[in-house]
């Protein structure tokens, strides 16, 4: 009785990093821009088919192939900021929400459809020589490949908590996020902060695509799922905390691992969404984030 | 030095600035006063390029800073410390300065500026590793004032730097801003503590209803009759 729920919220632990890792991104980007990219799921199953592809075709390692990815994405995240988001910079914030939805919708519909069409429906995963290996544990398996992720996506955000805590450019996000008027008269170049930051978003999607493509698996339907995940931990975790929503992606990870096992699988989701409700009705700072003011 | 001319400004259908013109010369401490909603906010926004104006001009030493971006104008050398400090509550004291010097320029100098941002307000030395959050208001405005100075301005704009502030605090304040104008910033101080903005500086102007309506030295204008009867309540 116990262990499979150990197992469980090993499960969920080992998922709930990649989940922080994606609600980071979008985080960063909706915290310094006021952009709320909803295409950023779809970044993610792009991440995921640019591993899946340099795999299969060249046989290059998921893992090793990570930085190529990464720089992929970057690409794609600077045509749509050169395209369409940097237009929206100088709106004020609320249409600038408003806008950046539909855009991120316009853009989440185009990407899954022509995921679609170039690569059919079918579910894809990496399968490596070492895909199937896992340690035992207490009786509780570990699977290299996820436990390899998680330690990814902790080096990963680890590395930029110290970029925006030791960099010029980082203290400039943290101070553009804060105020954009008095940083602007400081001397920042808000734009690109802006920009900087879109692109390290699109590059954090891209890291978790490469991850869910090789311990998981990918569809070009994906992403909506992704977005609603980072949406809801990014909530949960605060704006602008890092290690709050890395947390609180692990605490969803766990959550829907307990539904799983004493509710059922079907309910994960709304199990999540109602969690996304309660804590705007009751926290809306976040599990972790401060108050205003 | 700075030359503002003839500007109309508008917040959306609303014009807030109606021609107004105003000129600072090298080494000045001029100010800039008059009643709530006159415009002088407005007349340092457009001057450090936050609001564009619908016609006019604003030239630095000549050179006009219409199609300069606001980052580039601190660069060029004007520094705005806006109404409330506005410093970065979750940045410390040391963080805050540091991106006071955000230009290329300015950073190959942060050291130096430092020793001298401090040297004027050695509070904030003693307070570097806090997060601005914790200051007091006065230090608040010290670190503002400190932040504008470390990208090395020929021009400081400062808005309300006596707001919300004691009156002692307020006599330290101004106090430093003489000193910084005699190590050789020139100033252009916003202020509605008239008397007080007016003993300090040179010259003035008085804006009101968005039109300058009164030039003169800081003495004159203190026997000016409607900054008499408007500002310091006698009549």
């Amino acid at each position: 009785m116990l262990r499979p729920l150990a197992q469980n919220l090993v499960f969920g632990i080992l998922v709930g990093g990649l989940y922080g890792l994606v609600a980071v991104g979008l985080s960063l980007v909706f915290g310094v821009t006021k952009f709320l990219n909803v295409a950023h799921g779809e970044l993610l199953m792009l991440g995921g088919y640019a591993a899946f592809w340099l795999f299969t075709l060249l046989g290059l390692d998921p893992f090793a192939s990570l930085p190529l990815v990464v720089i992929f994405l970057v690409l794609i995240g600077l045509v749509l900021y050169k395209l369409l988001f940097s237009r929206m910079v100088k709106l004020t914030e609320d249409n600038k929400i408003k806008n950046t939805l539909l855009i991120g919708f316009g853009l989440s519909l185009i990407f899954q459809n022509v995921a679609l069409r170039l690569w059919s429906a079918d579910d894809r995963g990496i399968t490596t020589a070492y895909s199937g290996q896992a340690f035992t544990l207490l009786g509780i398996r570990f699977p290299v490949v996820r436990v390899a992720s998680l330690a990814i996506a902790l080096v990963v955000l680890l590395a930029l908590h110290l970029f925006l805590r030791r960099t010029y450019l980082g203290k400039a996000i943290r101070a553009t996020v804060e105020d954009w008027e008095a940083a602007t008269v400081t001397g920042i170049d808000v734009h690109k902060v802006y920009l900087v930051s879109f692109l390290l978003g699109a590059a954090l999607a891209g890291v978790a695509g490469s991850l869910v493509s090789v311990g998981y698996s990918i569809q070009p339907a994906m992403g909506l799922e992704w977005t609603l995940i980072a949406l809801v931990v990014m909530v949960l975790g605060g704006l602008g905390n890092i290690l709050g929503t890395f947390v609180a992606g692990l605490a969803l990870g766990v959550t829907q691992a307990l539904t799983s096992t004493w509710i059922g699988g079907e309910y994960r989701e709304i199990v999540a969404l109602l969690l996304f409700l309660l804590v705007l009705v009751f926290r809306p700072q976040g599990l972790f984030g401060a108050r205003e003011g | 030095m700075l030359a503002v001319e003839g500007i109309n400004a508008y917040y959306k259908d609303l014009q807030a600035l109606w021609g107004v013109s105003l000129r600072v010369g090298e080494g000045e401490l001029v100010a800039l006063v008059g009643p709530n909603g006159a415009g002088k906010t407005t007349t340092l926004r457009v001057i450090s390029g936050l609001l564009r104006p619908a016609s006019g001009s604003v030239l630095l030493e000549g050179r006009s800073l219409a199609k300069e971006p606001a980052h580039r104008i601190v660069e060029l050398g004007i520094s705005q410390v806006m109404e409330g400090g506005r410093v970065f509550a979750g940045l410390t004291v040391l963080e805050n300065l540091e991106l006071g010097a955000f230009g290329a320029e300015a950073r190959k100098l942060k050291d130096q500026s430092l020793r001298w941002v401090f040297s004027i307000f050695p509070r904030l030395e003693e307070r570097y590793a806090q997060r601005a959050g914790t200051l007091s208001g006065g230090e608040r405005q010290m670190l503002a004032i400190g932040r504008a100075l470390m990208s090395k301005p020929r021009l400081l704009l400062l808005d309300e730097p006596s707001f919300g502030l004691a009156p002692l605090l307020v006599q330290q304040i101004f106090q430093m801003i003489a000193e910084i104008n005699r190590q050789g910033v020139t100033v252009l101080l916003v202020e509605q503590n008239v008397r007080v903005a007016l003993e300090l500086t040179n010259r003035a102007y008085v804006l009101e209803n968005g039109r300058i309506v009164g030039e003169g030295s800081g003495d004159a204008l203190l026997t000016f009759e409607s900054v008499r009867s408007a500002y310091l309540g006698c009549a």
